[in-house]
């Protein structure tokens, strides 16, 4: 790879993970010099072993730092403590922890090393490690959740946590008991000695605190693993299955008000000014509150502050671009004619091919919305000079310093408590709402306010997926594909998110601008990548994997295109050029799984691709059937190795989840824009898909890879192309364009 | 106006033609059920009025004075779980959560009137409650075991 992806791919994982920072250690270590987070607001008779484990007299809490938003991932760190802990998985209680550098995300560092994400060799494995040394000292240490990267984060230094916690019960019961620890042994929460003594770890926990933990404890082998490698039932399944489980909408403190937000539709603009009588005579509103490029209206229930914000006549400031996505994609298509933002020559030289052995195509897609289920929101109280914010975040750190910045008092008078998140999908890294939450709160002070936005806020002010563009050369020469040319223009996600919205420049170009196109391993004779940006109109961020939907899109369609042009099998085709024997394997598994070359019922047809994405190769074929109202896809074949699995029906999950996410935009979901002002504004006209258009899924996971990879993404970048690729065999009709459903009818 | 939530009655003091999920939420502190859309379209609200499966975000707190107002609260709990939300954990099939009360109040009311649903029936009563992180397969294969465990009892 050449040195520009090298670069590239330092932005590429700051955009995945919409932050910075990273604490440069590799896995848990009692040396570290931060002061354990969870000693401050220890209660009596609690006990904290580690930073991630506090014990009481109800039992053991594990703390799993990054947040749910659904991938199941406080489960999964939970499970990695107590495995090494040895408790019983039925007693365990989990708490998400304060905010705090001492869980920096270091699994983004790891991953951010300048080396082939398909090399896992002690060399590359090392440099990786290195690396993230280095990378951690240049940036502030900073608690993420995102980038599919909390196992690649966490593997390892939670179960040195439990580990430790562990050795340190025992000596303390040795301590205790006046044996040698040799004698002992756990079971269960228990540490269990010669006849029959048993001791509990909440009775051992305080005289275990005196104890130094070793920092590099041994771990079990896989082979010992009772918890790991097999489905566990999900912490939070009993919660969120009778209703009980808190998000931030659900916060109640006494005196709470609540507020809603009405912003400027011409994004980026000003409140020129707002007459709010009408809505202070409306029932229960107490409060209208300039936002600059917008309003807040408090009242004393949610849906009176709706009914203010909506009876509120603002006069808006334009936006200095107007128009609809036609002029958008025009817009980008100039883009080209620029210098590119990065150049990827993968192989070969696609210029020395004659045009006769050539075939330009073009893609597109759209803006597209996160739409989570849950509004965006978050309750807060600033009071005495405290900021207490509770709030569903991918994002504690950029919470903790931009409300700090909002109310004017230093950072460590901000407590953030991160809640469930009703969906992230990266629109929870953001900050817009904190911040709005931090102003209303500071002109309420001493008083608790809860903020809702309405779901047409939530649409209309969304950080969107880039529209973008890309044209692609194909070169097949004697019956062969050996050649890809592609370019992409897009707004840069990394300009609108870093520099615009949160003052920080970063180096280097955007490469999520082509992510994850120049990771693909195929050995193409000829093969170049180049990125362009287009200017920012809409604002954009990160989109469940970022880059990697739009772009997997464009040069899995392209693949199949070539595979069409040298009149191979597109399936075989990739076969022939995968250089990376575990992406060869899912691709092998996907073929096996969907019965690729069967005779088909007359109007079904099969369609493959395979991404590459946040290390993990996942292949998908789908069948789609021609019925008399369209388009119905049957069945979906999903292979992926995550190297190692640590919950396979959580993986499943998150697979499946992930191409329903992608199949949304790839069939329906489509932000526009008419005059300035984007068009959708609820689930009538942004619409997902629904259950019935659900076919069968089956999902076969591998573990041929050395190293462990995050699944939250990588299940979403195969979905739209390998429908597109499947209606093409099943109708003939190449959609080169999303949504789908502008060209052909869906059952 | 006195309103009837899981058996409880309450006395309200809100504006009439306010929808009953913002008087349930903030005015009743229940908030199983959830703010999604406010328009009917998405299902996270859903609640039982007299038995029948209703979107409180899209009725007015005066049309259900002197009706049953069931949440999911009401439903079950976790030490005495309904069959629906039973056959939701085995099938683990929340991932964020937010909507999964809305679906099972959806599926517990539907498997109430039709004990032996077919594939088709499911699939169609279903697709009414959205689901932003695509839990639908395993809403698929909850309700079916729900309505087979519902029919043993």
């Amino acid at each position: 790879m050449g040195t520009v992806t090298k670069i590239a791919r330092r932005t590429f994982l700051l955009g995945t993970l919409g932050v910075s920072g990273g604490l440069a250690v590799g896995y848990w270590h009692f040396k570290d010099p931060i002061e354990n987070p969870i000693l401050a607001n220890l209660k009596d008779g609690e006990f904290a072993l580690t930073h991630y484990v506090k014990i009481n007299k109800e039992g053991v809490s594990i703390i799993t730092p990054r947040a749910e938003m659904g991938q199941g991932v406080q489960s999964t760190l939970a499970a990695l403590v107590a495995e090494e802990l040895d408790v019983d998985w039925n007693t365990i209680k989990m708490e998400h922890g304060p905010e705090s550098k001492a869980y920096a995300n270091t699994g983004l560092w790891t991953e951010v090393a300048p080396v082939s994400v398909t090399d896992e060799s002690n060399l590359a494995n090392n440099l990786r490690w290195a690396f993230g040394n280095i990378m951690g000292k240049l940036f502030t240490s900073i608690q993420t959740t995102g980038g599919s990267s909390a196992m690649v984060d966490g593997f390892e230094k939670m179960r040195f946590a439990g580990a430790a916690a562990r050795i340190i019960l025992i000596k303390a019961a040795a301590k205790q008991l006046n044996v040698d620890s040799r004698q002992l042994a756990t079971q269960d929460g228990f540490v269990i000695g010669n006849n029959g003594i048993r001791l509990s770890y909440e009775e051992l926990a305080e005289r275990a605190t005196e104890i130094q933990p070793p920092s590099k404890p041994k771990l079990k082998p896989k082979s010992e693993w009772r918890y790991l490698g097999k489905s566990l039932p999900r912490l939070d399944m009993v919660e969120k299955s009778t209703g009980i489980a808190i998000y931030a909408i659900d916060i109640r403190l006494p005196g709470m008000v609540y507020a809603t937000v009405k912003m400027n539709p011409y994004r980026g603009a000003k409140c020129i000014r707002y007459n709010e009588q009408k809505a202070l005579e409306l029932p229960g509103v107490k409060e209208v509150i300039d936002l600059e490029n917008g309003v807040a209206v408090v009242a004393t229930n949610t849906w009176y502050a709706m009914q203010g914000a909506s009876a509120l006549d603002c006069e808006w400031e334009k936006v200095n671009y107007k128009g609809n996505n036609d002029e958008f994609y025009y817009e980008a298509l100039k883009a080209f004619n620029d210098k590119p933002d990065s150049v990827h020559n993968i192989s070969g030289d696609p210029d020395s091919i004659p045009d006769g052995n050539k075939l330009e195509l073009e893609y597109k897609v759209p803006y597209q919305s996160h739409a989570t289920m849950e509004p965006l929101g978050a309750t807060a109280l600033l009071k005495d000079g405290r900021f207490d914010i509770w709030v569903g975040t991918q994002s504690p750190s950029m919470v903790r310093q931009k409300s700090a910045e909002v109310i004017g008092i230093p950072k460590e008078d901000c407590h953030v408590h991160t809640l469930y998140m009703g969906g992230g999908f990266g629109r929870r890294s953001e900050i817009d709402f904190t911040n709005q939450v931090a102003k209303i709160a500071k002109t309420n002070e001493g008083t608790p306010v809860k903020l809702t936005w309405t779901r047409e806020e939530d649409i209309g002010q969304d950080f969107y997926r880039p529209l973008s563009i890309s044209q692609v050369k194909l070169v097949a020469k004697e019956g062969k594909g050996i050649g890809l040319d592609i370019k992409v223009a897009a707004s840069s996600v990394i300009d609108s998110k870093f520099s615009d919205r949160w003052g920080i420049d970063l180096p280097g170009p955007d490469a999520t601008l082509v992510q994850p196109i120049p990771d693909q391993p195929y050995g193409l004779d000829h093969y170049r990548v180049q990125a362009f940006k287009s200017p920012i109109n809409l604002p954009v961020g990160s989109w469940r994997s970022v880059g990697c939907s739009q772009n997997g899109f464009f040069h899995e369609c392209a693949m199949d295109e070539l595979a069409l042009l040298a009149g191979e099998d597109p399936l075989e085709m990739r076969l022939r050029l995968l250089t990376h024997e575990p992406s060869r394997q899912v691709v092998t598994a996907v073929k096996e799984m969907s019965g690729w070359g069967r005779t088909l019922p007359v109007g079904h047809g099969l369609g493959i691709a395979f991404v590459l994405s946040f290390g993990v190769p996942t292949a998908q074929v789908f069948e789609v059937k021609q019925t008399e109202f369209g388009i119905k896809i049957e069945n979906i074949w999903a292979a992926v190795d995550v190297g190692v699995a640590l919950d396979p029906m959580n993986i499943e999950a998150q697979v499946t989840g992930g191409i329903i996410y992608g199949l949304s935009s790839a069939i329906m979901g489509q932000i526009t824009v008419e005059n300035g002002r984007v068009v959708q504004s609820n689930f009538h006209d942004f619409e997902i898909l629904k259950l019935y258009q659900t076919p069968y899924m089956e999902v076969k996971i591998l573990e041929n890879q050395r190293n462990i990879k995050g699944i939250g993404e990588p299940g979403t970048p195969p979905a739209a192309p390998a429908l597109a690729n499947a209606i093409f065999a099943t109708t003939g009709k190449r959609i080169r364009e999303l949504p789908m459903n502008k060209f052909i009818d869906f059952a | 106006m006195e309103i009837t939530v899981n058996g409880e009655t309450h006395k309200v003091d809100v504006s009439e033609d306010m929808p009953l999920l913002w008087v349930l939420r903030d005015e009743l502190g229940i908030t199983g059920p959830k703010y999604g859309c406010g328009i009917a379209m998405c299902g996270s609200c859903t609640v039982h009025v007299d038995g029948y499966a209703m979107r409180s975000c899209s009725i007015r707190v005066k049309h259900v004075e002197g009706k049953n107002v069931t949440t999911i609260e009401g439903l079950g709990s976790p030490t005495a779980l309904h069959a629906v939300q039973a056959a939701w954990i085995e099938h683990q099939v929340a991932q964020c959560g937010y909507c999964q009360s809305g679906q099972i109040m959806a599926a517990a009311a539907f498997l109430k009137d039709n004990p032996q649903p077919t594939d088709e029936e499911i699939d169609q009563i279903m697709s009414a409650n959205l689901c932003r992180c695509g839990t639908y397969p395993r809403v698929r294969k909850a309700v079916k075991s729900a309505a087979a465990k519902l029919r043993k009892i």
